[in-house]
């Protein structure tokens, strides 16, 4: 035990893994995200830094000591009053200029379908089901009854749309500028899907099927990560999310359908 | 005990009611917030599936109906059982607060009779969302009834003594524990037409 | 019989003294509070450790010495609940507001004291059923504090009795809050109008409206959620689902979301029950160390009650990753801003009343003083959370335990901590050791800093919570060490208490008694009884001349509100 402990301590001493901030975004939506944040973060340090001055300037000047007394008559203060306003208008503003667009956006301004990349996610305890309608464009039927081992979708692939279907376990790879929608699924419990260096989340729940869309701008290997208590298995859901160079995905596409001809 | 609580018979100048009949208002409002909760779980579950039942196709409504009335008259009887300590007449007190108790054990023979039947045919809160509702809901009211029960049989019983020594005290208890039975029929009146008729 | 004739059992077991059953509540509260911050310790070893043996107990838990998955799940869940529902709560409104309502309204105790008694009862047979949970097949409940379902209805474990558990809980909370709010109304001494109740009776009455309203709610979720796991129902599960490869015989058509909804009624309240009592604390110890009146009295009270009222209007900000959309969400991220009014309000008034101040620094204003900063915190981190576009990143992440934490443990815990050494020479006639006081909060106030600070840094990188083990993403693990910071920081915490629970049990018998009934020169009426107070409070009744926190004109001197005016 104490040779573990040490190894974990002489991490901590080296510098090593104290990163902090927001991790670094690829999408075209994330920047206003991003922006609020930190604009919110300097309001909330101008506020706390502000209050904390007047503090600990209050705790020194009015203390208690010989010769001291308070004055006990009624007070009246406008400055707080006009601060107090300033405050919420500025939260006004953020909510009206900053937060309602953004949300506006990503929930009713969906790319069109025909040039995006269509994609069902579906979570489950604990993995990514990933499945890609194909070439052609169309996903096959799934049927909960298919449902096994080898078939985490139900996908039927006798259905003549499902035959070109791709579903990959963990695997989220997209082309890089295209829009992407996401289907997303569960059939156990909630799990919540997230991109961190996408600025994406949403719950998965189970007996519902949420639309959401993004669009990547830089390429890049990163994570899904599970953002709801699933189970036991929460800490280990990772999912990989590549966004590729539209050469390497149309390679990827390849290779699969290859696979997938070669398995029949 | 040695402390002497003030306005447990007589009410507060100020408020203008006893500590007791402002506690039960207050309870009852808590009450009103769990069954409203459960009726709004009604009917976001009936919203989200197009197979609902129709109450008036798979329930006794002759029966509900019937427990309905039996049960508004209850209320009266209740209401009639603290008027008749209004007029100092424990006799009269205990006849209309026997009634009432007997129309809550016809209210629970009958639920008992409607459970029966379900169950005999196999259907059971797993069936499906309406039965599991419909017995969820009955349930709780018929927990609330045994509740009411409990407590008009300890005042028509051992808790009458009170009339003796505190007979304001023990009208005040009786207001109360009438006003909570009248909360019972109330939600009772909305759970019949919501369940059984719609 | 007389008081002072009965038996041991009746007196202090079985009391219906709400001064009794106050300090019962504090003692069993106590107790949990230290359990629920054990469970943490445990947990914060794995994370600081991950999948190291636990020194000493370890191999007691499990063959590697180390948490498995699953038993850090349950001690995370249970973590949460027994902190709030059997430690913050019953201390702040079961304790504090028990023993010191009927006393600051003049009253010679609450309005049902065997209503009191049994409050009190029914919340310890919660916490037995609760705790027992730890030993039941499968294990405790494992499903957060929020019990989401699907997963709390599938789960094999012991989430039936945390149900259970909770009803006993929440009927406690339910009879509580009507006795509390029929003794502020109905009890007052003569002089006593409602605009010359403490603040602490304010924050108090508040929060019994929050507790008999918004519970309900729960209580009518966690039947329907019991009849989904005993019963076989599907009120929370939908159809379709496919647990480990096999479909799940159950009819079906149910609604996941049903459950957060009504859980959220009633749990966002729950947390403005947190906080009010603290904030009503916090201006009873402000006020008697700032030696004047507090600042905006009225504005205070209208800030309460309109946070009280807000609170119940808000509850879907902690929804708004399941699907909201625009008309929704818009409603509630404006109810939430909104409701940051009256807290940043509270706060502005408390801060006013320094100005002008002569303040004493005595172990209670420590805590108080301590409390606004870290209020301020965690109040502020509130607003990324309740806007819908930053929620998209910081949601479900180590952001949000940051949040709250400042404001319930800093935040009402630094509170009630202040409130026990400032209440303690009433309740016992003594004065707790000021030297050991100090240590308490000064290591303390450091060190839970440190534990709570790096989750704002580890969360806007992306980690998400209730995570056994975080390496396992990258953003995890290049925010791994702060881990090992934050689990020290809490080994010291626990320490930090050491003083301060030998202090409170010990100045019992041996602190330095108070010369007067009054040490601190308070202005409220429970500082016209005796140290400790008789058994009916106030011998010879209590009359009220003037408002809380009143000094004379003339003399500079405090003028209780129970003092006829001189001259």
């Amino acid at each position: 035990m104490m040779e573990q402990l040490a190894k974990v301590w002489q991490d901590v001493l080296a510098g090593k893994g104290f990163e902090y901030g927001l991790p670094v975004d690829v999408s075209t939506h994330g920047f206003a995200i991003d922006n609020l944040i930190s604009t919110l973060h300097y309001f909330m340090a101008l506020l706390f830094v502000g209050w904390g001055i007047y503090l600990v300037y209050c705790l020194v000047r009015f203390r208690d000591r010989e010769g001291h007394v308070a004055d006990i008559a009624p007070q009246h203060f406008s400055l707080p009053k006009y601060l107090e306003i300033g405050v919420v208008i500025f939260e006004a503003c953020l909510l009206v200029f900053f937060s309602y667009p953004v949300w506006a956006k990503l929930k009713t301004d969906f790319p069109d379908r025909a040039s995006s990349l269509v994609v069902r996610i579906t979570a489950e305890q604990f993995a990514w089901n990933i499945h890609y309608p194909g070439p052609d464009g169309k996903f096959g039927k799934t049927n909960i009854d298919l449902i096994d081992g080898t078939n985490p979708v139900g996908l039927d692939r006798e259905d003549p749309n499902g035959k070109d279907d791709i579903v990959s376990i963990n695997q989220f790879n997209v082309p890089v500028g295209k829009p992407v929608i996401v289907e997303l699924g569960a059939k156990d419990v909630i799990h919540g899907f997230f991109l961190p260096n996408a600025r994406v989340k949403h719950d998965a729940i189970p007996g519902m099927v949420f639309p959401l869309w993004f669009e990547t701008k830089e390429t890049g290997k990163f994570e899904i990560a599970c953002a709801q208590l699933c189970g036991v298995g929460h800490y280990r859901m990772k999912g990989y999310f590549n966004v590729l160079t539209q050469e390497e995905y149309d390679n990827w596409l390849l290779e699969e359908e290859k696979a997938l001809k070669e398995g029949a | 005990m040695a402390v002497h609580i003030p306005y447990i018979d007589k009410p507060n100048p100020v408020t203008g009611v006893t500590n007791a009949k402002l506690g039960i208002w207050l309870f009852l409002a808590s009450e009103v917030m769990l069954f409203g909760a459960l009726f709004s779980a009604l009917i976001t579950l009936r919203l989200g599936v197009s197979d609902w039942p129709h109450g008036y196709a798979v329930l006794n409504v002759p029966l509900a109906t019937l427990n309905t009335v039996v049960l508004i008259f209850s209320s009266v009887t209740v209401v009639m059982a603290w008027a008749a300590l209004k007029m100092h007449n424990l006799k009269q007190f205990r006849t209309y607060m026997s009634l009432t108790l007997l129309m809550s054990f016809i209210f629970l023979g009958i639920k008992a009779i409607e459970y029966s039947t379900k169950f005999h045919h196999g259907i059971s809160p797993a069936t499906s969302n309406f039965y599991a509702i419909y017995f969820v809901i009955t349930g709780l009211h018929g927990l609330h009834i045994i509740g009411g029960i409990i407590v008009n049989a300890y005042l028509l019983g051992p808790g009458s003594k009170m009339w003796k020594s505190e007979p304001e005290r023990f009208t005040g208890r009786i207001e109360c524990a009438g006003l909570y039975w009248h909360f019972v029929d109330l939600v009772w009146i909305f759970l019949f037409p919501i369940l059984y008729l719609l | 019989m007389s008081h002072h004739e009965m038996p041991f059992w009746k007196k202090y077991i079985f009391s219906t003294d709400h001064k009794v059953i106050g300090l019962q509540y504090g003692i069993t509260a106590t107790f949990f509070l230290l359990f629920g911050f054990f469970l943490m310790i445990l947990m914060r070893w794995q994370l600081a450790y991950p999948g190291i043996e636990i020194p000493l107990i370890g191999k007691a838990i499990s063959e590697t010495g180390a948490l498995t998955p699953e038993l850090y799940n349950a001690l995370g869940a249970m973590h949460g609940t027994i902190m709030i529902f059997l430690g913050v709560v019953p201390m702040g409104v079961g304790a504090f507001g028990n023993y010191l309502v009927p006393l600051q309204v003049g009253a010679c105790d609450m309005a049902f004291p065997k209503l009191n008694m049994m409050s009190y009862w029914v919340y310890f047979v919660g916490g037995v059923i609760m705790m027992m949970s730890f030993l039941m097949p499968g294990g405790a409940a494992a499903s957060g504090w929020t019990s989401y379902p699907p997963l709390s209805v599938i789960s094999n474990n012991a989430q039936t009795v945390w149900l259970l558990a909770m009803v006993f809980l929440i009927t406690s909370s339910l009879l509580g809050s009507v006795n509390t709010i029929v003794t502020a109304i109905q009890l007052r001494a003569k002089g006593l109008n409602f605009m010359r109740w403490p603040i602490h009776v304010w924050a108090q009455v508040t929060t019994a409206f929050l507790l008999l309203l918004a519970f309900p709610p729960l209580e009518g979720a966690a039947v329907l959620q019991l009849a989904d796991r005993v019963f076989g129902s599907s009120f929370f599960l939908p159809s379709g689902l496919v647990v480990s490869g096999e479909k799940l015989a159950v009819a079906g058509g149910g609604n996941p979301l049903l459950w957060q909804h009504l859980f959220w009624f009633l749990a966002h309240p729950e947390v403005y029950v947190l906080i009010l009592p603290a904030v009503g604390i916090v201006c009873e110890i402000v006020t008697t160390n700032c030696r004047k009146p507090l600042y905006g009295y009225k504005t205070m009270v209208y800030s309460i009650l309109f946070l009280g009222f807000m609170s119940f209007v808000v509850w879907a900000h902690h929804m708004f990753m399941t699907g909201m959309g625009v008309t929704l969400s818009s409603f509630f991220q404006a109810t939430t801003m909104i409701i940051s009014i009256p807290s940043v309000i509270i706060l502005t008034t408390i801060l006013l009343t320094l100005w002008g101040a002569s303040i004493r620094f005595s172990v209670p204003m420590l805590f108080a003083m301590a409390f606004l900063p870290m209020f301020a915190i965690g109040g502020l981190t509130g607003l990324p959370l309740g806007l819908t576009a930053s929620d998209i990143h910081l949601h479900d992440t180590y952001y949000v335990i940051g949040h709250f934490h400042y404001v319930v443990a800093p935040g009402s815990l630094f509170a009630l901590m202040g409130g026990v050494y400032y209440w303690y020479p009433k309740f016992s006639g003594r004065q707790m050791n000021q030297f050991l006081g100090k240590l308490h909060f000064w290591v303390s106030f450091v060190a839970i800093n440190c534990v709570f600070m790096p989750m704002f840094l580890m969360g806007s990188k992306g980690v998400s919570r209730r995570m056994y083990d975080q390496t396992q993403y990258s953003h995890g693990a290049a925010t791994q060490s702060w881990n090992v910071v934050m689990s020290t920081a809490a080994f010291v915490l626990l320490l930090a208490q050491i003083p301060f629970i030998w202090n409170m049990f010990t100045a019992w018998k041996t602190g330095k008694k108070v010369e007067n009934d009054n040490p601190w020169e308070a202005t409220t009426l429970e500082w016209a009884a005796s140290s400790p107070p008789p058994h009916e409070n106030f011998p010879n009744p209590v009359e009220v001349y003037r408002n809380p926190y009143t000094y004379s004109a003339t003399t500079r001197k405090v003028l209780p509100q129970f003092i006829p005016q001189e001259g």
